[in-house]
């Protein structure tokens, strides 16, 4: 069977791994701790590629039909 | 507050009490059913002993030393005579009966498979979390049920059954609660460990009750009646009965009673320690009072809509309000609510005695609650409230002083916050300013109707009375109607003109209407506009609608008849659906559903964009009262004769049935000779179910432009669905033609008998009438078989309705409770109470959807705008 990679797809939207002096950026940004931060699943897909560990903040980069690119933050959970 | 210490409440810890912990725990031990003496005081080891805290004023609590509402109550017990189960636990000392040998008490694996598991479930608590271990656990259980040979002692092992509410059997001889202790005791911890309980916190011989802790008098008070006579709490009855009982249970077994009337006894004891934990357990027969109604024990307390939770927790009840039903006023306010004048002079409002208003405050104490407008409590600086009666009201007014609370009656202005239920959104609690009317309903404006999904059928609402200075602002800053015209679901407004005005409005700017000068002022004059001066004979409609318009205001827009040529015609338009505002003046349209219109009111939309809140609110309270005054002075009706055809009309609609009939026997027998060309996806019945469904609904909709196109111009009925106001075409069709295919989820009628919906039809008929197309109208009457087919679609969709508004709202209901805490912050992100983010920016892109146009900006006619003007 042919194998895809499902980040190439259409509907999903860029998923970035940020740095240590990106991830405190964004914190001090919105004044929050790190928990404080929307989720993802360490086993989700999209991110298999990215050597994510617990802790590490994926930045995700959407398209929106009202606002062109929106973008979004969450911290790799259990 | 000082000295407080906050703490974060990270886990709590629920456990069995063992017998050790509930004497511990106690200050108490309860011997006798009798609560107080002959002078009235509480008995020593009674279920009112002062050592259980106090419920009466003066006494003091003889474990602690305070006062009542200081102490808050001390535990006591009951040795009970014989153990009795704990019927909240049957399920669990099931499980553990099942799992544990008879003879030597150990679970029924050997000593490595204890191990292996053991290291199993902790491995899956770990990595799977407690549900997962839970899961595992009960699976365990469950693979111990048939096991017939103790591996450690050889014995053989019985199946062992429940009999509900609480005897257990073992190969059914019945294991009695000190069998059943007594083996539960003998297991050790680390076999627990594998059934699912923490022996450190809960040992599974807790389930069975030797003592019974016994609550503090604190959470049973009793409540004197008038007569002087204690009537004490359902919990306090209960425990009455289990004392009793337990200490008869005592003298018998000590005088050596025969078995049987011990056994008779020990079971009643359990029925009353049952009942006392819950008293709607299904096999057993609820304890009552002398009165025949069910006593209210522990877990009728906590569960549901009556219980702690539902009902004193998440349910709070106020003051200061009223509820009754409404009807339409629409010569008050969309911002006003009429209270009727008993409501009003219950209802108050208190105001603070000042230099400037005590003179007129001293008026309202003199007129007194009697009336109108009075004043019912004053309040003084210390606290202290009292009721004005005629007796001390001389009195009163001379004590006033700056610094007093005069609590008066409801008056014309004052805020009021306004509700019906259920409270789906936000428009549904607005802020009304009163109007004190005669007659005992609530009254509002016709045209908020449509926010509060209110009608005049019955319908009751609720007027809440803000109390202080704060309350009173934010509700009139944030909450007044005027501020909810627009909906945060998509930007349109919800507020707007409904039915009659519609129609009016659409009557008043057609084409060619024309009114005497007399007329038009007399119209203008009615609905509050006085500055007029017409200086020609004959006045257009459209010229009077100008007049309320803003001077300064320009427009252009469609009207609802607009054919959406591909060249527009602009003024020249034919139908007269171009619609051309400039400085004020109505130039060409039609005004209808589409400009005044609620939802879609694209010109009361440019005028909120213009002219603010305030001024759209009174500017569409004038658009309905015109459009009402206008249907006043012309009549408007409809009659029967409006859905009569022309004979030439009844015979090219006999024609179309002809047509229609003799295409569906052209599929039909194009379908048997298989000529049928199958459409994607669909097998060639569904294909030709659908070519017969089109076909038939394309005759309706010929029929339907037929005599639309054929009727008068002034008939009502098209009158209205021309305007918008309501219903449409269809309605008239269905009146005076034909009422149409009649569909039961999405396809033909289909059930009944055997190959035919009905006996009076050929088997295997497929043609429509036989499937529920009616072919008459509903003023000439319908065929039995078509009466019938109607009938059925109706009851369908009547059934559909009543199951799916308590779905639909209950759905709703969860997701309201989910998402009741989330709110925008100042950094625009969207956070939950513990200030987590859900969304970094609202709705993603940061867009308040009432002020939007749909949902988006439109840059390029703001642009235009800007360039523009």
């Amino acid at each position: 069977m042919k194998s895809y990679k499902i980040e190439d797809h259409i509907l999903v939207p860029k998923h970035i791994k940020l740095n240590e002096d990106e991830i405190k950026k964004v914190l001090d940004f919105y004044n929050i701790s790190i928990k404080q931060l929307p989720r993802i699943s360490p086993k989700d897909a999209v991110i298999k590629n990215l050597n994510v560990k617990q802790g590490d903040v994926i930045k995700i980069i959407r398209n929106s039909d009202t606002a062109g690119e929106t973008v979004f933050y969450r911290v790799v959970g259990k | 507050m000082p000295g407080t210490i906050y703490k974060k409440v990270e886990s709590i810890l629920f456990g069995l009490l063992s017998a050790e912990d509930i004497k511990k725990m106690s200050s108490v031990k309860i011997i006798t059913p009798e609560l107080y003496d002959k002078e009235g005081y509480p008995v020593d080891g009674g279920l009112m002993d002062t050592r259980l805290g106090v419920i009466d004023p003066g006494l003091r609590c003889k474990t602690c030393g305070s006062k009542l509402k200081e102490c808050m109550g001390h535990f006591g017990f009951i040795d009970l005579a014989r153990p009795v189960v704990h019927v909240k636990y049957i399920r669990v000392i099931l499980d553990v009966l099942r799992s544990v040998c008879r003879e030597c008490n150990r679970i029924l694996l050997d000593e490595q498979e204890i191990e292996k598991y053991r290291v199993i479930l902790d491995k899956i608590e770990k990595e799977q979390g407690i549900d997962a271990r839970r899961k595992r656990t009960s699976e365990i259980i469950n693979s111990l049920k048939n096991i017939k040979k103790c591996p450690h002692c050889k014995a053989k092992q019985y199946t062992i059954k429940i009999e509900k509410p609480t005897s257990f059997y073992e190969h059914d001889k019945r294991l009695s609660p000190i069998e059943i202790r007594s083996r539960l005791e003998k297991v050790p911890d680390k076999d627990i460990e594998l059934l699912g309980l923490n022996p450190r916190y809960a040992r599974p011989e807790g389930m069975i009750l030797t003592v019974l802790l016994i609550p503090p008098v604190t959470i049973r008070p009793s409540i004197t009646l008038e007569s002087g006579e204690r009537s004490e709490d359902d919990l306090t009855h209960k425990l009455g009965d289990i004392v009793r009982i337990n200490q008869r249970l005592f003298e018998n077994i000590n005088a050596g009673a025969p078995e049987i009337i011990v056994e008779d006894l020990w079971d009643l004891l359990q029925y009353h320690v049952t009942t006392y934990f819950d008293n709607a357990i299904a096999q057993v027969p609820p304890a009552r009072h002398g009165t025949g109604q069910p006593l209210k024990t522990l877990t009728e307390r906590i569960k549901d809509k009556e219980g702690r939770f539902r009902h004193n927790l998440a349910g709070k009840r106020v003051n200061f309000a009223a509820r009754t039903v409404i009807s339409p006023d629409p010569e008050i306010q969309f911002n006003e609510v009429g209270v009727p004048k008993v409501v009003a002079m219950e209802l108050t409002i208190p105001e603070m005695v000042t230099e400037w208003n005590i003179e007129r405050l001293k008026e309202f104490i003199k007129r007194g609650p009697d009336n109108y407008p009075g004043a019912n409590y004053i309040i003084k600086p210390d606290g202290k409230k009292k009721k004005i009666t005629d007796n001390i009201k001389d009195q009163l007014i001379e004590e006033l002083q700056e610094g007093f609370i005069i609590e008066r009656h409801l008056m014309d202005g004052d805020v009021a916050i306004f509700n019906r239920q259920p409270s789906l959104h936000r428009m549904s609690i607005m802020c009304h300013l009163i109007r004190v009317l005669p007659g005992k309903s609530f009254r509002l404006n016709p045209g908020v109707c449509t926010p509060y999904n209110a009608d005049f059928d019955g319908d009751e609402m609720n007027l809440h009375i803000p109390q202080t200075q704060e309350a009173r602002s934010e509700a009139k800053i944030l909450m007044q109607v005027q501020t909810q015209i627009m909906t945060p679901k998509n930007g349109q407004n919800i507020i707007g003109c409904i039915e009659d005005s519609v129609t009016g409005n659409y009557l008043l700017t057609k084409e060619g209407i024309e009114f005497t000068r007399e007329e038009a002022t007399n119209i203008l004059i009615s609905i509050g506009i006085d500055d007029i001066n017409f200086k020609k004979e004959k006045i257009s409609g459209k010229e009077i609608f100008s007049v309320i318009l803003p001077k300064d205001f320009n427009f252009i827009g469609r009207s609802k008849n607009c054919d959406k040529c591909e060249k527009c015609k602009h003024k020249n338009c034919p139908r007269d659906a171009y619609l051309c505002i400039e400085k004020g003046e109505l130039l060409c349209g039609i005004i209808d559903n589409k400009s005044i219109g609620k939802e879609n009111g694209v010109l009361l939309r440019e005028i909120y964009r213009r002219y603010g809140e305030d001024f759209t609110l009174r500017f569409i309270e004038k658009v309905f009262k015109l459009g009402i005054q206008v249907l006043l002075r012309k009549g408007f009706t409809i009659t029967l004769s409006d859905t009569d055809l022309k004979e030439e009309i009844k015979q090219e609609i006999n024609v179309l049935f002809e047509e229609a009939d003799k295409n569906v026997q052209k599929f039909i027998d194009s379908y048997y000779n298989n000529e049928l060309e199958a459409l994607p996806g669909k097998t060639l019945r569904e294909t030709l179910e659908l070519r017969i469904l089109e076909l038939l609904n394309k005759t309706r909709n010929k029929i339907g432009t037929l005599i639309v196109n054929s009727a008068k111009e002034n008939i009502p009925t098209l009158v209205m669905a021309r305007s918008g106001a309501e219903g449409s075409t269809l309605n008239l069709v269905q009146m005076s033609a034909c009422v149409g295919q009649q569909a039961l989820g999405g396809k033909r009628i289909e059930r009944g008998y055997k190959n035919r919906p009905l006996s009076l039809f050929k088997k295997n008929d497929l043609g429509g009438k036989a499937h529920g197309f009616v072919s008459r109208g509903f003023k000439n009457g319908l065929k039995p078989y078509e009466f019938f087919f109607h009938a059925m679609t109706g009851r369908d969709s009547l059934m559909d309705t009543a199951l799916r508004t308590p779905k639909s709202g209950y759905l709703y209901r969860r997701l309201a409770n989910a998402l009741q805490d989330l709110k925008v912050e100042y950094d625009n992100t969207i956070r939950d109470a513990n200030k987590n983010i859900i969304q970094f920016k609202y709705g993603e892109d940061g867009i308040d959807v009432s002020k939007s146009s749909g949902g988006k900006i439109d840059v390029n006619k703001i642009v235009k705008e800007i360039l523009g003007e």
